[in-house]
């Protein structure tokens, strides 16, 4: 593309975040594969895992957020997507309502579930070797909520991409079609919860 | 069709499409059988009819009406796929999955579960309106061949009717009001209880999530080929159109 027709058609700029997840919504979006290269003509990554930004350099159109928010860190980021980019996505189970780490809010049959499973995970676990016998506070540390919130708990999402981890492909489409002002919501047939 | 039913027989529309019912059938049955879905869960063949889920709501002359149970009227007009309505049963089951613990990713009964596939046909992708509730519900593996996960438990009942009207066991039943209502079983735990695999109540067809396990079956089938998979709930019925 020439300087004068960049200058006319200024490429779109994404973020993406990663919260309370595996990173495997964004090995997905690394499953768009050799299309990345027509993704990356109307696109230019700003604040992400993929260019080790960590902070935006300037206003985004479009960030998506992978996994849910389990710690104050979490929350932190999210709000400052939802302050930087026009259009928010929520990519993944995770993000959409909590996902796996979410198992945490429910099943320890516990009035302290968040007690119980740090417990369990530092201090009464079977196979745990932890000479301290505490459970770390290291003031380093992003302070725990008491449960894991899905995205759209914390701030306004604009659109959901379901899937653990979502197809590369629904990724792609949905992206390209955002980008191009044509997306009028999802194919049926490419819709996967799991 | 025996030759008395054609006789009673008498017609009403479903979306402006002319249907044919006889007497005693109910909206959704004659729909069925004239290749009209009508979303459902708590309804399943060969199971009396309860109306509780009420996923399968019309508008039958105007008003809202559950096509399991409401007989079918002679010129009646009924309203069925609206965006009025599937919005209303895109938020019924939308509550359902916000009620429960429902995490698809690790449910055997992906692809599988009518809730699920319920989801993907109401196209159920908009960002939530409603808090998840997460309940601390009981995980029952006490029995050799079947196990109970209520967190994924919808309150269909179908279990309930096919224990005890086919099965004549009555091995579950509702326990608790309003939101606190569960599906328990006649005993201490499931061991306890005269359930069989081979119980229709404990079939695959029965149970619309993954509620009621079968022990050392879950996977079978790989992901990718599974009931949903092949098509949208209800393409069964809508095929007979065709």
């Amino acid at each position: 593309m020439s300087e004068r027709s960049q200058a006319e058609h200024p490429k779109a700029r994404i973020a993406t975040a990663s919260l309370a997840g595996c990173f495997g919504c964004h090995m997905a979006i690394l499953d768009i594969d050799e299309r990345l290269m027509d993704l990356m003509k109307l696109v230019e990554v700003d604040r992400s895992p993929l260019t080790d930004k960590k902070r935006f350099t300037q206003r985004c159109d479009i960030g998506i957020i992978e996994g849910g928010c389990c710690n104050e860190e979490n929350v932190h980021v999210l709000q400052d997507f939802r302050r930087n980019c026009d259009v928010l996505i929520a990519l993944g189970q995770c993000a959409i309502m909590g996902g796996l780490p979410a198992m945490r809010n429910a099943i320890m049959h516990s009035d302290e579930p968040l007690r119980e499973c740090l417990d369990e995970a530092y201090i009464t676990g079977r196979y745990i070797r932890n000479t301290t016998h505490n459970v770390p506070n290291d003031p380093a540390l992003p302070l725990l909520l008491d449960e894991v919130y899905p995205c759209a708990q914390v701030v306004e999402i604009d659109y959901q991409i379901p899937g653990c981890a979502p197809e590369g492909d629904i990724i792609f489409d949905t992206l390209s079609k955002l980008l191009t002002g044509k997306f009028r919501g999802f194919e049926r047939e490419m819709i996967k919860f799991d | 069709m025996s030759g008395t039913k054609k006789e009673t027989g008498f017609s009403f529309t479903i979306d402006g499409i002319e249907v044919t019912a006889y007497a005693g059938q109910t909206i959704m049955e004659a729909a069925d059988d004239a290749g009209i879905y009508i979303p459902r869960l708590c309804d399943h063949e060969g199971l009396r009819h309860q109306g509780s889920c009420r996923v399968c709501t019309v508008k039958a002359g105007g008003r809202s009406v559950s096509a399991c149970t409401q007989p079918a009227a002679p010129g009646q007009a009924v309203e069925n796929e609206t965006p009025h309505l599937n919005k209303m049963r895109r938020d019924l089951v939308e509550m359902l999955f916000h009620e429960g613990n429902h995490l698809c990713p690790i449910c055997e009964a992906s692809g599988n579960c009518e809730l699920q596939a319920m989801a993907y046909r109401l196209d159920m992708t908009e960002a939530t309106k409603f808090p998840y509730l997460e309940p601390c519900r009981a995980l029952d593996a006490s029995h050799p061949d079947i196990a109970l996960d209520t967190n994924r438990c919808i309150s269909c009942g179908r279990c309930i009717r096919a224990s005890q009207d086919v099965d004549g066991k009555g091995v579950f039943g509702y326990v608790g009001r309003g939101i606190h209502r569960r599906v328990a079983v006649n005993g201490e735990n499931l061991a306890d209880t005269d359930a069989a695999v081979t119980d229709n109540a404990i079939s695959a067809e029965v149970c619309p999530v993954g509620c009621i396990i079968r022990k050392r079956v879950g996977f079978v089938t790989p992901i990718g080929e599974r009931e949903f998979d092949k098509g949208l709930i209800g393409h069964d019925i809508e095929e007979k159109r065709k």
